[in-house]
């Protein structure tokens, strides 16, 4: 059983997901950056491998994309950090990115790579469900790498139970039709989307994405899923020059 | 061979559509209705009605003489400048915009480049009284001021692009963004053969008109429909695929598709995607991009903005792998030239986008009675002070 699927055995309220950039504020960060947020408490890391044309994220993600890539970084090199990985973090880590990137690695080399070092899971939101079944999926499990889908308040129940056949991974609930770094409404829109995505009791854990920045809204996603996962608020604090305080810092915001 | 989508969404390797979940209800609600929509009589009626009223299609088919002469042969010019905005790019923004009505939609969006897709996307908007906000890329607002004032004054809002090469590929990534944010309201008019299935499909069947005119006419003025060569500039490849598509299956004519070398394929400052790009996923589907070996889209340079674009259509892409159509590419300066020769050989002034497709002459070797078809996809008044600066105007 790999990581992810021990974690939401352990623990199935309130788990913690951070997002950030790998690359980013300086290249050598990576590593640093997963170290200090399973200190301050972090129950699962997101890696985003860096993509010229994000179009899925608000201007913050992409801009930490881009200063990534001006600095350097590229897979190849994010494997190589990746290296020690495991003697120094026990929770579960998943690469997030675009599909392009991963084609041109190679998709087969890529979940060896990640096998490697020890990456628990792929979140590449362009690569299509269809593509996944017929080209992909069995090459993620026969390394045991989980692919986690993004759904949104459009997507149909049917594709949601498809989804849930096709991944052992998490459901990535993203709260709203937006791009990553809006601030999470709690209209009644929101609130019946999560509702009614808690109502069909899936075998699959949900995570809420997309929004969540803070205590409060970390809260109110944590009444409809397993947890939350943040990415913008966590990468627009991070402080180059005070990188493990700027970490502790936001981390210290959030009582879980 | 088959060279048109098949009910995957794919032309041989390339297509597809790959998109994140935001978007995908909307391109699934397209890619349901658009056949069953284009299909109906009443869609095809009204959409033949503005072409021929509006736009004032059917677009002439011109005999150039002077050209014809100096090439030894018969150089058509399928004259897409004289639509109304001045480029094919309204053919499929009238078709578009009636499908997007039919779809319930409310607002409409959609990127530019050179700013011809902006300005027919903004009349459309006008003529038929919706909401339109535009993304053009910083650098193609202040190299085509005009069209910027054009869609202004047709009502349209203009959103810079501000990221990357802040050209046509980010005013892609900027509208693709705006429809993920608006997913129920909005139709994302894309104004080439790119996207996710069906945008490649629909695109090529809105400008097909550009063949189907052509081949009549070329009855009427040859005695018959099949010419031995067509040729088209291409950046994403929407003339191209208009000029050539009902011409795909006719292996006795040859396809000719003009990309944008900039300052030269291997200066590193080109657009000539098929030369230097490889396979890969840009904007929704699985094509031929620029890219490095680390899968980042190269940041593409043409002095075109029409072609300033890092990968191609996906059909394009089939036709290039299978090698139905051939490839070339011509420099900025190549391509100048050729705009002021067809200027004082002919009284026209083409855009410098379709000028690409007319310098391609002067590399052919043509045998005398040989028909040549070149698609003049667009006026070169939004290009005057590109040309003024270059020949000292």
């Amino acid at each position: 059983m790999n990581r992810i699927n021990q974690l939401f055995q352990n623990k199935n309220k309130n788990i913690l997901s951070i997002y950030y950039t790998a690359g980013y504020p300086n290249l050598d960060d990576t590593l640093t950056i997963a170290r200090a947020l399973e200190e301050a408490g972090a129950d699962m890391l997101e890696i985003g491998f860096p993509y010229s044309d994000p179009v899925a994220d608000g201007p913050v993600i992409q801009a930490s994309s881009k200063q990534a890539l001006d600095n350097g970084m590229d897979l190849k090199l994010l494997f190589e950090q990746l290296k020690d990985l495991r003697k120094y973090v026990n929770i579960p880590v998943l690469l997030m990115g675009y599909v392009n990137p991963l084609l041109q690695y190679g998709v087969e080399n890529f979940c060896k790579a990640c096998a490697e070092v020890g990456v628990d899971g792929l979140i590449v939101p362009d690569l299509p469900m269809v593509e996944y079944e017929e080209f992909y999926k069995d090459t993620f499990q026969q390394y045991g790498i989980s692919n986690v889908f993004l759904i949104t308040p459009q997507t149909a129940v049917e594709r949601i139970h498809k989804i849930v056949e096709l991944t052992n991974g998490f459901i990535y609930m993203v709260s709203s039709s937006a791009t990553t770094g809006k601030n999470l409404s709690l209209s009644q829109v929101t609130e019946d989307y999560f509702s009614r995505v808690a109502a069909l009791e899936l075998k699959n854990p949900t995570m809420i994405g997309f929004g969540i920045s803070d205590q409060p809204s970390f809260e109110k996603a944590c009444q409809y899923a397993s947890g939350a996962i943040i990415g913008t608020a966590f990468v627009k604090a991070l402080q180059s020059d005070k990188l493990e305080e700027s970490i502790q810092g936001f981390m210290i915001g959030f009582s879980k | 061979m088959e060279y048109f989508v098949n009910e995957k969404g794919y032309y041989g390797d390339f297509g597809g559509a790959y998109i994140p979940e935001m978007l995908y209800p909307n391109v699934e609600e397209l890619r349901q209705n658009y056949m069953s929509i284009i299909n109906d009589e009443g869609f095809q009626e009204e959409f033949k009605k503005l072409l021929k009223d509006y736009v004032g299609r059917p677009s002439p088919l011109y005999l150039a003489k002077r050209l014809s002469s100096k090439y030894h042969a018969n150089i058509f010019l399928k004259r897409e400048d004289l639509n109304h905005t001045g480029a094919h790019k309204i053919n499929n923004t009238i078709g578009q915009i009636l499908l997007a009505e039919r779809l319930g939609k409310k607002r409409i969006i959609a990127e530019t480049g050179a700013g011809q897709h902006g300005v027919a996307t903004a009349t459309v908007c006008a003529l038929r009284g919706l909401e339109c906000v535009i993304y053009m890329g910083e650098i193609d607002i202040e190299r085509q001021a005009p069209n910027v004032a054009r869609m202004k004054m047709l009502g349209a809002t203009v959103v810079p692009a501000t990221s990357g090469s802040k050209t046509l590929k980010d005013a892609t990534n900027e509208a693709m963004r705006d429809w993920v944010n608006n997913p129920v309201d909005t139709h994302y008019i894309i104004g080439s053969v790119v996207g996710p299935h069906p945008y490649p499909d629909m695109v090529a069947l809105f400008q097909s008109i550009i063949s189907e005119e052509t081949k009549k006419q070329l009855i009427e003025q040859t005695g018959r429909d099949q010419p031995d060569y067509v040729l088209a500039c291409v950046g994403g490849g929407s003339n191209a695929m208009g000029m050539f598509y009902h011409f795909i299956n006719d292996a006795a004519v040859k396809l000719i598709a003009v990309e944008a070398a900039g300052k030269g394929v291997s200066s590193g400052y080109t657009a000539a995607t098929t030369a230097l790009g490889k396979e890969g996923v840009l904007h929704g589907s699985r094509s031929i991009l620029m890219q490095t070996e680390d899968g980042q889209v190269v940041e593409p340079f043409s002095v075109s903005a029409g072609l300033d674009y890092p990968g191609i259509g996906p059909q394009h892409a089939h036709l290039f792998k299978t090698t139905r159509a051939q490839y070339v590419s011509i420099t900025d300066e190549e391509a100048l030239n050729a705009g002021l020769l067809c200027t004082q050989l002919e009284g026209i002034i083409p855009a410098i986008e379709s000028a690409h497709a007319i310098a391609q002459l002067e590399k052919m070797e043509f045998k005398a009675g040989e028909n040549v078809v070149v698609c003049l996809s667009g006026r070169g008044d939004k290009d005057m002070e590109t040309y003024m600066k270059y020949f000292g105007l």
